[in-house]
């Protein structure tokens, strides 16, 4: 019976791409699931290798795309839903028309539980729980329990790696299996010694007292321990150390694991990257890959599309990076302190579902870091006057913002000038539309055929 | 002049960005040649009375609320109470608007709240009320609108000493069913418009200053207008995401 609902599933995929309604992502899989609710068990059961699942607040398509790459380099191919089409559907459209011997998906925070439960994946990677989209997903803590929840479940069939620096994450230890594998970041030098004020976290999750910090790299992960209970962060089986921060052009550091260390010269920049990195190879390494090999396909890597990625446009270049909470833009900020300014910027706040329909998470982001720093901004998407704001109160001169709502028409905006570098920060659906955009213009490719 | 603002537990209560809006009092009592001093009162800290223009408390996961319900009552009750006596503004939004009140009931749970305000909240049955609101008030004597957006899962109820701080337009408001948001009583107001209200209704923020230095200063303090183009844009946009309900 599942296979003549795959076929018709499937055929309602080339239907959609043949009549240029969305890319076909995830239309399939709504359509499957539909026909048949238990589809992903079912389709899941037949990857002879099993499924990895990663899940995060930030860095899941970075780090799916990280790891396939590595995998690719091994000489294997899984079925992977690499368009960062990551609920239920997108999990089931990439099983419907991939084939493979293993799976490799990434997933929905909120849907990770129901999901988890349906594959029953070999291995899960939890990187970091930050504040994100309340009105989707509802407090960090409360999605934590729900990852415990899972975890416990699990614990005798899957192995788990968890970010040592998240105490949310490094919790969910507690509770998994034997086979639970720790990676994290071991470099004082790159730490700051402030929580920053939006962190997570800030009491241990046994005893409830505050955590103390003696160190933090992103957001709330760090090197904490609790005073009254004696709570302390796992050792990192895997950790990075001697990290160099080179902007925009990247990062290097050394890998440090059980075997031996390894150089690792990544293309993709800022301490965030670090930990999708550090997280890539950690997985890989639970499913068989040793971390030099994973080091060695890293430093030959791309950006994903909208992380990072750099476009040409005439004599402009564009670097993407994408926004949507207040860890991961001030991780992007941080990167763009390392550039030489006076810095040309682009925003897009967009407030539809899938960004979150509440902006607030803006006032939480530090972009007081860049003032003194900036020439040309254009804002832009449907909350462009707030975005604008909020720069305004972060100290950016006022009379370099310019408020252009309608998307296509800021960047003509903003590229006028041809200037040389243009930094855009969209929010997800923004980040959709300049892609639209750029690919009308012919200057990329349609990110799902890549 | 001086603005001097209190900022309760800033730690634990700043789930959705509050520090927006001190970030918004701040800028603009500067940019108007007024003073701004902020201080921190966090859990088992006590604060003196006087010397403060304006008290502000944000919203909190339900771990931290319960938290700081108890310290609230225990450390601070009599010092927000002298202070409000005395004419202090106060701005309380969400988790710490619910606080309040009398109590916060979840099932057998209950929290007791301050009992400054003739209030209660129950935790509903129903989904979370979640949405960009509009409200309409008369807070500064004339009609006006406030935009924001709100996220609880807790119902309030107004008891009949309490006034609403102003009638729903869109969105749900205290309970989701009889059409009012918030409360005010003398110089408090406590609201579910969430996190960073004030950037999105920048004529509030200045109502609270004024307020706040009219009190110190005396009737004759006046603020003088700022160029406000890029607020007034912000507050429309918001507006219209709420009553389109786009």
């Amino acid at each position: 019976m599942i296979r003549t609902k795959v076929a018709a599933a499937r055929w309602i995929g080339r239907l959609s791409r043949a009549t240029g309604r969305g890319g076909g992502t995830t239309l399939p899989g709504r359509v499957l699931l539909k026909l048949d609710p238990d589809a992903i068990d079912k389709l899941g059961a037949s990857l002879r290798n099993g499924s990895t699942v990663i899940s995060a607040t930030n860095g899941k398509t970075t780090t799916a795309a990280m790891l396939a790459a590595i995998l690719r380099a091994a000489g294997r191919e899984p079925v992977h839903n690499r368009a960062g089409s990551n609920m239920t559907w997108g999990v089931a459209t990439a099983l419907l028309e991939q084939r493979g011997d293993e799976g490799l998906f990434e997933v929905d925070e909120a849907w990770l539980p129901e999901v988890a439960e349906r594959l029953r994946p070999k291995t899960i990677l939890l990187a970091n729980l930050f504040r994100d989209q309340l009105d989707r997903y509802g407090e960090t803590e409360a999605l934590a329990d729900a990852w415990v929840e899972m975890a416990g479940a699990l614990a005798d069939s899957t192995s788990f790696v968890l970010n040592a620096d998240d105490p949310l994450i490094a919790d969910i230890g507690r509770h998994t299996g034997p086979s639970t594998t720790y990676f994290g970041i071991d470099d004082d030098g790159r730490a700051v010694t402030e929580l920053q004020h939006a962190s997570e976290a800030k009491q241990c999750r046994v005893c409830g007292e505050p955590l103390l910090y003696e160190r933090a790299f992103v957001g709330h992960l760090g090197h904490y321990s609790c005073p009254a209970c004696g709570l302390a962060r796992p050792e990192p089986d895997l950790s990075a150390t001697e990290v160099k921060l080179l902007g925009m052009d990247g990062l290097k550091a050394t890998i440090e694991t059980a075997t031996g260390s390894h150089s690792l010269d990544l293309p993709l920049p800022g301490l965030y990257n670090l930990y999708n990195a550090l997280a890539a190879i950690a997985t890989a390494q639970a499913i068989g890959i040793p971390p030099g090999d994973s080091v060695a396909a890293l430093s030959r890597m791309k950006a994903v599309f909208g992380r990072a990625e750099r476009i040409r446009i005439g004599p402009s270049e564009l670097s993407i990076l994408l926004i949507k909470n207040p860890a991961g833009a001030n991780e992007v900020l941080r990167t763009l302190e390392l550039e030489e300014g006076p810095l040309t910027l682009w925003f897009a706040l967009n407030d539809n579902i899938a960004d979150g329909r509440d902006i607030s998470w803006v006032w939480d982001a530090d972009f007081e870091l860049l003032s003194g720093h900036v020439g040309n901004v254009v804002c832009s998407g449907t909350r462009a006057a707030e975005m604008a704001l909020r720069l305004k109160y972060a100290g950016w001169p006022e009379q370099d913002l310019t408020v252009v709502r309608d998307i296509d028409r800021s960047l003509e905006v903003v590229l006028e000038d041809g200037p040389e570098r243009v930094f855009a920060l969209p929010t997800y659906t923004a980040l959709l539309e300049l892609r639209e955009l750029l690919a009308d213009q012919d200057s990329a490719t349609r990110y799902w055929q890549s | 002049m001086k603005f001097r603002l209190l900022s309760l537990y800033p730690d634990q209560m700043n789930i959705y960005a509050d520090r927006g809006n001190i970030i918004f009092l701040r800028n603009r009592c500067l940019w108007r040649g007024i003073e701004f001093e902020l201080t921190a009162c966090g859990l088992g800290e006590r604060f003196e009375p006087s010397g403060h223009e304006m008290l502000y408390i944000g919203g909190g996961q339900d771990r931290d609320q319960r938290t700081v319900a108890g310290d609230l009552v225990e450390t601070k009750r009599e010092a927000i109470g002298e202070c409000l006596a005395g004419g202090t503004v106060m701005l309380a939004v969400c988790g710490g608007y619910q606080l309040l009140g009398e109590s916060y009931e979840s099932g057998s749970d209950q929290i007791g709240g301050l009992g400054l305000v003739d209030l209660k909240t129950v935790r509903g049955d129903g989904p979370r009320l979640i949405g960009p609101v509009a409200i309409e008030t008369d807070l500064d004597g004339s009609r006006r609108m406030l935009a924001g957006f709100e996220n609880h899962g807790g119902l309030t109820w107004l008891g009949p000493q309490a006034e609403p701080l102003g009638r729903v337009i869109a969105g749900h408001g205290n309970n989701g069913s009889d059409g009012f948001e918030g409360v005010r009583s003398g110089n408090l107001i406590g609201t579910y418009l969430h996190g960073p209200l004030l950037p999105k209704n920048a004529w509030l923020a200045d109502h609270l200053i004024e307020t706040g230095l009219k009190n110190a200063y005396g009737e004759d303090v006046e603020l003088r207008p700022l160029e406000d183009g890029l607020e007034t844009a912000a507050h429309r946009v918001a507006l219209a995401a709420a009553i389109s309900g786009r």
